[in-house]
C-alpha cells in the first residue's frame, strides 16, 4: 500500500511539472500583455507579480507653483501618478546619495529650504524667501510598487498598431473559409455515402490520397490562376473570394472524410424509409441528415475555423499585405520584424490573436477534441 | 475595403452556395416528376448538383495543380520553356537547399518522436488522477494557437540581453541566476533547430495526449488488474503492456505529426525567417516564389521534395482504405 502512495506522488509530482512547463510561456506572454510598456522592457514578467523596489527621479515645479502660507513659501505636490500604488520607502536630495532620508525626516537643501515627503508621494517643500527659479530640485526616490496592471497596452494595439482591423479581416476570412467547405462538402459526403453514381469509389479514393498532400503543391499554380484571372478580367487577383476558395480547397479532402465517416454511422433503415415516403435526397438531407449531423458539424466547424484562423501561409500568398486585408498572424509576423523591440506591442498583439482560438478551446472543447480524435483515427 | 462593405462580401459569399444548393435541388423537385421511368435521369441530374461544387474546387485546387507543378518543376522560371532535369540538379548543387532538407529530416526524426512520447508519458500520468482533466486542458492548449502566436510566446522566452543588462527572456534569466553568460539562443547555428523544434513540441504533444488519453481508456482493466497482482511495477506495466497495446495509435499519431511538420513553414517563418541556418523546404519554397520576380521552377522542384516525403503515407491510406472496402 505504501509503495502504491509513493509512485502515486511521484508521478502526480511529474504531472506536475509538465503542467508547469507548458503553462508558463502563455501565462508569461498573458502577464507581460497587461504590464507597464516601459517597465516591460527593463524587467522580466515574473518580477511584476510580486512587490518590487524601484528607483525614480522626480523634479520639483519651480517658482509658478509657490504659495505664502503663514510667512512660508511652499511647494507642494505628489511624486506620483494617480492610483500609482506606490509607497515611498526613502528618498535623497543628492544622486549620490539617494537613500539618506527616511519618510518622516526633513532634508534640508543647500539654500536652507526644507523638504519632506510622506509615504504616498505628497512632498512639501518649505523656504522663508520665495522661490525665484523656473526649475525646483529633483528628488530621488526608492519606492516598494506592488503588482500593478494596466489595459493600456490593448488600447494601443487594437486601435493604433492596426491588429484591430486585422482582427476583423481574419474573421472575414474564416468564417466563409469554414462555413463554404462545410455546406458544399456535406452535400459531397452524402453522395459519397449514400448515392449510387459511377466513379464513385475512385472519386473516395482521391479524397483519402488528398488528405495528406501538402498545400505546398498547390501555391504555385493557384497563384499563376489567380494572376491570370485577375488579369484577364480586370479586378484584383488576390481578394476574400479567392482566400476563402483556396481554404474550401485545402479543407476540402479532410472535412469530407470526417463526414462521410459520421453519416456512414447512421442507419442505412432511416433513409430508406424516407425513400418509400416518397422524399427525395434533398428532402432526406434537410429533414434527417442535417439535424442529426449537428454534433459532427460542430467538430468539423471548429478544426477548419481554428486551422483558417491561425492559417499564416495562405493568407500571406492569396492577401495583399494591406491593411484593409492583412491577417493576424501576417500582421503579427510583420511587428516581430518592425516592432522587434517593442515587446508590449508584440505580447499583446499575440494575445489578441489569441483570444478567439482561446474562447472557443476553453468554450467547446469537447467537440475540439471529438473532432480531432475522429480525424487522427485514420490519419 | 470598409468593413461594412467587408461585412457584405462575406454574407453574399455565404449566401451563394446555400440559394445554389436550396434553388436547383427546389427546381427539381418540382419538374422531377416521381415516375419510375424519370426517377433514374431525376437522380443523376441530383448526383451532379449535390458533387458539382465540390469536385470542382478539389480539381481547381488539388488535383489539377499536382500535376501541374510536376509540369513546371521541368521548365524555366517563368514556366514557359522545357529544361528537362535542370531545376533538380540545380537543387541537389544548392547549399541551401541540402542545408534545408537537412533540417527538415532532423525535424521529422525528433518532433513527431518527443510530441508522441511527452503525449504518451502525460496521458498515463494524468489518467486517473482527480486534476487530470485541468492538467490535459492546460497541456492541449497551445493546439488551440496559431505558429505565430506560439513564436511570439517563445522568442519572448529565448529574448536575449547583452551581459550585464537584466534580462527580461525567462531562459536567459534562468542561466544568468546561475552564473552562466547569457545566450542569443535562435542564432546560434544548429542548435537553434532544437530551441525552434521545441515550440512544435510544446504545441504537437497536445495531440498526441489527447487522443492516447481516449486511447488509454480502452486497454481491458483486467489486464492491467492482473498484472498488479502479479507485483508489475507501475513502470513495467507501462513498458510491457500499455506501450505494445498502444502500438497502433503510436503509430497513427507519429504519422499524423510527421505530416504536419513535413509541411512546417509558420514558426520558422516568425522566428528566424530561415536566418542562422534554420531554413527547411517550405521556408526555401516559399522564398523562391518570390525570389527574384518567383522562379516558378525551382519551387515546383521544392514542393515536389515536401510531397514525395508524403508518398509513403498516401499509398499506406490507400492500401487500407481497400482493405476496409473489400470487407
Amino acid at each position: 500500500m505504501k509503495k502504491i502512495s509513493l509512485s502515486s506522488i511521484l508521478s502526480q509530482l511529474l504531472l506536475l511539472f509538465f503542467v508547469i512547463i507548458w503553462i508558463i510561456p502563455t501565462f508569461g506572454l498573458f502577464i507581460s500583455s497587461l504590464r507597464d510598456k516601459d517597465l516591460l522592457a527593463i524587467s522580466g514578467w515574473w518580477t511584476s507579480l510580486t512587490t518590487t523596489e524601484i528607483n525614480e527621479i522626480y523634479r520639483m515645479p519651480g517658482m509658478n507653483a509657490q504659495i505664502e502660507e503663514g510667512g512660508y513659501f511652499k511647494i507642494k505636490g505628489n511624486l506620483f501618478e494617480e492610483n500609482s500604488g506606490k509607497k515611498i520607502q526613502s528618498f535623497g536630495i543628492t544622486s549620490k546619495k539617494i537613500n539618506e532620508f527616511n519618510v518622516s525626516e526633513v532634508a534640508v537643501f543647500k539654500d536652507e529650504s526644507e523638504v519632506t515627503v510622506d509615504e504616498d508621494g505628497n512632498y512639501e517643500w518649505l523656504s522663508k524667501e520665495a522661490f525665484k527659479k523656473k526649475k525646483g530640485k529633483r528628488l530621488f526616490t526608492t519606492s516598494l510598487s506592488p503588482p500593478s496592471f494596466t489595459f493600456e497596452n490593448y488600447r494601443e494595439v487594437l486601435f493604433k498598431e492596426g491588429i484591430g482591423r486585422a482582427f476583423i479581416n481574419t474573421m472575414a476570412v474564416a468564417l466563409p473559409s469554414t462555413l463554404i467547405p462545410l455546406i458544399i462538402c456535406s452535400f459531397f459526403a452524402y453522395s459519397l455515402t449514400w448515392m449510387k453514381f459511377y466513379g464513385r469509389d475512385t472519386l473516395l479514393a482521391i479524397i483519402i490520397a488528398s488528405l495528406v498532400v501538402p498545400l505546398q503543391m498547390s501555391l504555385i499554380p493557384i497563384l499563376t490562376i489567380y494572376n491570370d484571372f485577375g488579369a484577364l478580367f480586370g479586378v484584383a487577383a488576390k481578394s476574400y473570394p479567392g482566400v476563402w476558395m483556396a481554404h474550401t480547397g485545402f479543407g476540402l479532402a479532410s472535412t469530407t472524410f470526417l463526414l462521410r465517416n459520421f453519416l456512414k454511422s447512421l442507419p442505412n433503415e432511416m433513409m430508406e424509409a424516407a425513400k418509400v415516403d416518397g422524399a427525395s435526397h434533398y428532402d432526406i438531407f434537410l429533414r434527417i441528415i442535417i439535424p442529426l449531423s449537428i454534433p459532427a458539424f460542430a467538430s468539423i466547424f471548429i478544426l477548419q475555423f481554428l486551422w483558417c484562423w491561425n492559417d499564416l501561409l495562405v493568407g500571406l500568398v492569396f492577401l495583399d499585405q494591406v491593411p484593409s486585408e492583412i491577417i493576424l498572424t501576417a500582421k503579427l509576423k510583420e511587428l516581430l520584424g518592425s516592432r522587434g523591440e517593442n515587446w508590449e506591442i508584440l505580447t499583446t498583439g499575440a494575445f489578441v490573436s489569441m483570444t478567439v482560438p482561446l474562447f472557443i478551446f476553453f468554450a467547446l472543447q469537447r467537440y475540439f477534441i471529438r473532432g480531432l480524435v475522429a480525424g487522427s483515427v485514420k490519419g | 475595403m470598409t468593413i461594412l462593405n467587408l461585412f457584405f462580401v462575406v454574407f453574399l459569399g455565404i449566401l451563394f452556395f446555400v440559394s445554389y444548393f436550396h434553388i436547383s435541388n427546389l427546381v427539381l423537385d418540382t419538374y422531377g416528376e416521381k415516375s419510375v421511368k424519370r426517377y433514374n435521369f431525376e437522380n443523376s441530374i441530383r448526383v451532379i448538383i449535390f458533387i458539382a461544387p465540390a469536385f470542382i474546387v478539389l480539381f481547381i485546387f488539388i488535383l489539377y495543380p499536382v500535376f501541374e507543378t510536376v509540369r513546371l518543376s521541368f521548365y524555366d522560371k517563368f514556366g514557359r520553356e522545357f529544361v528537362g532535369f535542370y531545376n533538380y540538379k540545380w537543387a541537389i548543387s544548392d547549399p541551401e537547399f541540402r542545408r534545408s532538407i537537412l533540417n527538415n529530416l532532423i525535424w521529422l526524426l525528433v518532433v513527431p518522436t518527443l510530441s508522441t512520447f511527452f503525449g504518451l508519458v502525460i496521458a498515463k500520468l494524468a489518467d486517473n488522477i482527480w486534476w487530470g482533466s485541468i492538467a490535459k486542458s492546460i497541456i492541449f492548449m497551445p493546439m488551440a494557437i496559431s505558429f505565430v502566436g506560439a513564436g511570439v510566446i517563445w522568442k519572448f522566452i529565448y529574448e536575449y540581453r547583452g551581459p550585464g543588462d537584466t534580462q527580461i527572456g525567462l531562459l536567459n534569466a534562468i542561466i544568468v541566476s546561475f552564473g552562466y553568460e547569457p545566450q542569443a539562443w535562435i542564432t546560434i547555428p544548429f542548435w537553434n533547430n532544437f530551441f525552434l523544434m521545441a515550440i512544435m513540441i510544446w504545441i504537437q504533444t497536445g495531440l498526441a495526449l489527447v487522443i492516447f488519453s481516449a486511447a488509454l481508456r480502452s486497454i481491458p482493466k483486467e489486464m492491467l488488474e492482473a498484472a498488479r497482482i502479479d507485483g508489475a511495477s507501475e513502470l513495467k506495466i507501462f513498458f510491457s503492456i500499455i506501450i505494445p497495446y498502444l502500438e497502433q495509435t503510436i503509430l497513427v499519431i507519429w504519422t499524423l505529426i510527421t505530416i504536419i511538420v513535413l509541411r512546417i513553414f509558420d514558426i520558422i517563418f516568425a522566428m528566424t525567417n530561415g536566418e542562422w541556418q534554420t531554413g527547411v523546404l517550405a521556408n526555401l519554397m516559399y522564398d523562391w516564389m518570390f525570389r527574384g520576380g518567383g522562379d516558378s521552377g525551382r519551387g515546383s522542384v521544392l514542393a515536389i521534395v515536401i510531397m514525395i516525403g508524403v508518398i509513403p503515407i498516401l499509398a499506406w491510406n490507400l492500401y487500407k482504405h481497400r482493405q476496409e472496402q473489400k470487407i
